[in-house]
């Protein structure tokens, strides 16, 4: 038997198995972390995310979920201390909806700002600080996207900035200055700087050379 | 405090048909608005400024916006009746995994169908019945995803049957041959009033796909 078993199948340069790691720590849950090697996926990711294939794969008792924000909204249905998600269902539509916007929206302007050359680059660039613009009205009148402390939009959307910060020392290109998203910039450091939050992150120069590497991945691909 | 809702919505949309059906399902009485898309509303503009997109679902004045979120909302607001996601944390996470494979795969796959030829469209094709083969995997016996009764993944699902007569005209396939049981579910979905009555006909659908071609040049 499974018992209460909590394994988290990722790998450690991933911004969304990292939103995992945090909703684990925030709720004190303990758990078995298992490191894929992305390029020689293992049987028992492969058996457990058939569909995608992908991490984060979390299994509790036995059994797998994927797919990062699904697992953030089981891991608070499932362990109801620290609340993820407010109370007022007017209010998690808006966490799910900031949360989903970054993934469907911001995280790929940014990727293609970072990752396009020329003119193509100006224009991404514009259109990624266009949507991180519109990802500030989400702080709107708040200190977190979770209010007077971190909520489960803060968890789904804190590691955007840091790896733009990463992607911005790599290409010498600014996409958030405290001048044009005060709000943005503001939340970010005070996201940053919850220990617990700290405590997961991969390390800095570890993480710059492997988004390097793939940055030259991305850019190598896409030049004609 | 009154129930005011609203929806702001274009008839073929499948997206705004989950909305119209979990509306139905629960009950609830709301004043729908038809957007024309090429010359969008103030209100539209003014409750969905981030994507200026229909759905919007206008709860005593306030939007919420993305179908599948205002789905799980109008399923917390209106939790006394017609539950359409599980009460078991791991049963909702799976249907919540396959709504969202819906979002992934079904409408992107479905328009390269009706929207490009050749390689583009028979890769599209396979794509798309692929991801409807998968979810009749997932279906098994069952009479709705939901179980008993339509849930979540039906939801979220069941509108693109209504653009099945385009996807089968312009793509040249016979879903049905294809996929037997996704159809048998589908058609008795429509048997619930919910659906049936949130659903434009496929004929209609047709036409306006028609219509759609010949704007971005296809015909």
């Amino acid at each position: 038997m499974e018992g209460d078993s909590v394994k988290l199948i990722g790998f450690w340069g991933s911004p969304v198995v990292l939103r995992v790691k945090w909703a684990l720590a925030l709720k004190g849950i303990e758990y078995q972390y298992v490191e894929e090697d992305l390029s020689n996926k293992s049987d028992m990711l492969l058996n457990y995310n058939p569909v995608y294939k992908k991490v984060p794969v979390l299994v509790h008792q036995g059994k797998p979920l994927a797919e990062s924000l699904l697992i953030l909204e089981y891991i608070d249905e499932t362990w109801k201390q620290n609340p993820l998600l407010p109370r007022s269902p007017y209010e998690r539509a808006q966490a799910r909806f900031w949360s989903k916007f970054v993934d469907d929206k911001c995280a790929p302007t940014v990727i293609a700002a970072f990752s396009k050359g020329g003119e193509e680059q100006q224009k991404a660039a514009e259109e990624a600080r266009e949507n991180l613009k519109k990802l500030e009205v989400g702080l709107e009148g708040k200190q977190f996207f979770g209010g007077d402390e971190i909520g489960f939009a803060d968890i789904a959307i804190g590691w955007l900035p840091y790896w733009i910060g990463i992607v911005e020392e790599i290409v010498g290109m600014n996409l958030i200055d405290a001048e044009s998203m005060p709000k943005l910039n503001s939340w970010f450091h005070a996201f940053l700087d919850i220990p617990i939050i700290k405590e997961c992150m991969p390390p800095r120069d570890k993480l710059l050379n492997h988004i390097k590497a793939f940055l030259q991945v991305l850019t190598s691909s896409s030049s004609p | 405090m009154a129930n005011e809702v609203t929806l702001l919505d274009f008839w073929p949309s499948p997206f705004g048909m989950r909305v119209r059906i979990a509306l139905a399902e629960k009950g609830i009485k709301y004043e729908y608005k038809d957007e024309d898309l090429r010359n969008k509303s103030p209100l539209l503009l003014k409750m969905n400024p981030v994507h200026k997109k229909i759905p919007v679902l206008i709860h005593n004045g306030k939007p919420i916006c993305e179908s599948l979120i205002a789905v799980q909302y109008i399923d917390e607001v209106w939790s006394d009746r017609s539950p359409l996601l599980p009460s078991d944390p791991y049963q909702r996470s799976q249907a919540r995994f396959w709504a969202d494979f819906v979002d992934k795969k079904i409408y992107d796959a479905g328009r390269k169908v009706w929207t490009t030829k050749g390689e583009e469209q028979e890769a599209g094709k396979k794509e798309f019945l692929d991801a409807l083969k998968l979810l009749e995997e997932q279906l098994g016996d069952k009479p709705y995803f939901g179980g008993d009764n339509i849930g979540y993944v039906d939801v979220s699902l069941v509108p693109f049957y209504s653009w099945f007569k385009a996807y089968e005209t312009f793509g040249n396939i016979n879903i049905e041959k294809e996929c037997p049981k996704f159809i048998a579910w589908a058609k008795r979905c429509l048997q619930k009033e919910s659906v049936s009555k949130s659903l434009p006909d496929q004929d209609k659908v047709y036409g306006f796909i028609v219509e759609m071609r010949k704007k971005i040049g296809l015909e």
